[in-house]
């Protein structure tokens, strides 16, 4: 899932600040499941937000509401009975959800509430760690399904590299070396002739390295 | 200030703060009137927001009462409404709330000296705080809604 954090209450609030109407808008996927934007989180941060308003003797008028997906124009359209009588818009979402509000309301202006961090995991409750890095051409199968792009700090292709040290990466003893797991892992498999071939140097062009990207599925675009 | 009379909000679990209160008044011990009780089943049904919200809706300090440690009716509650309380303090402090108008206690069921006190405790702590800062501009103050 895309995971998330809110942002410091001080900066939502500086965004806000020329507000006295808002619309509030979370989304029910990746940001629910990661505890930073769903139904959830949309009440708490209207709760927080109209407090901080009343303690100026301001009052802020909050509009709810969440979203199935904010990543998606018929979800989005919903809005539409919402939006005038906001002044502004402050999403929840991901960056994408936040992208999407102010492509198709574009006299309001859209605030994000919080930071788009990664595409990660559940570790176990409660904690989320980065697994992919999205670089357009996956290479686990090589690697014993553990990624050197999103896990090793360097990225490198053949590693392990001198600062791993009892299976940690030098960056933090609370990170793991990704390449001491992959060697762990092709070990487990009997695979370790697989960690005998040398790759070459990774082709970034599939990766933001070649411009934003963008997926044309012909049999479905209209 | 000199009139300022606090609004407590007491969320009370069933099996042990609530009998306790219970057991403070069969027991003839008085504690301030401050104090309104919102029965729950188990402190671990008692999220961040609705902490907030009392807050929001004028109380001056919130105080969640469960089980002792390792005594929760349903395993961890208890352990559960710890962090919602932490996880309030830190919010009211980033909207620049003092953290110390929220609380978590434990007690047991048989403890209604133990919940005469810490009522009287909270009171008197809230009541040297002053009114929460979010209702100061509010006329008619003190009256929940």
């Amino acid at each position: 899932m895309i995971t998330a954090e809110r942002k410091p209450m001080e900066e939502i609030l500086e965004h806000i600040n020329p507000y006295n109407r808002i619309l509030l808008v979370g989304c029910n996927e990746c940001v629910t499941v990661c505890a930073a934007g769903g139904r959830k989180e949309v009440g708490l941060l209207s709760a927080a937000l109209q407090m901080a308003y009343m303690k100026e003797g301001r009052t802020l008028e909050v509009k709810e509401i969440t979203l199935e997906r904010q990543c998606d124009p018929e979800y989005i359209e919903e809005l539409v009975t919402q939006i005038d009588r906001a002044e502004a818009v402050l999403s929840m979402a991901c960056g994408c959800g936040v992208q999407e509000i102010a492509k198709r309301y574009t006299t309001k202006p859209v605030f994000p509430a919080v930071n788009t961090k990664s595409m990660g995991a559940s570790e176990r409750q409660g904690v989320w760690a980065e697994r992919c890095r999205g670089c357009g051409d996956c290479l686990l199968g090589l690697t014993g399904g553990i990624c050197p792009i999103a896990r090793c700090s360097k990225r490198i292709m053949n590693g392990p590299c001198g600062g791993s040290t009892k299976g940690k990466c030098e960056i933090s003893p609370d990170v793991d070396c990704a390449w001491n797991l992959i060697w762990e892992r092709l070990k487990e498999l009997g695979l370790e002739k697989k960690y005998e071939e040398i790759t070459e140097a990774k082709d970034w062009r599939p990766s933001w390295h070649g411009g934003p990207r963008k997926i044309i599925r012909e049999d479905m675009a209209e | 200030m000199e009139n300022f009379e606090p609004v407590i909000v007491a969320f009370c679990c069933h099996y042990c703060a609530y009998t306790a209160a219970d057991m403070a008044g069969s027991m003839r011990l008085t504690y301030p009137p401050n104090v309104k009780i919102i029965r729950v089943p188990c402190t671990g049904k008692v999220d961040t927001k609705h902490i907030l919200q009392a807050f929001q809706h004028g109380a001056d300090g919130v105080y969640i009462a469960g089980c002792l440690a390792g005594d929760c009716h349903f395993k961890n509650g208890n352990i559960k409404a710890a962090r919602r309380v932490a996880r309030a303090k830190k919010l009211l402090g980033e909207i620049g709330i003092e953290e110390d108008r929220v609380e978590m206690i434990t007690m047991s069921a048989g403890m209604g000296e133990r919940f005469a006190q810490t009522a009287t405790e909270i009171t008197e702590k809230i009541r040297n705080m002053g009114p929460n800062p979010v209702t100061v501009f509010r006329v008619g103050q003190k009256q929940p809604t």
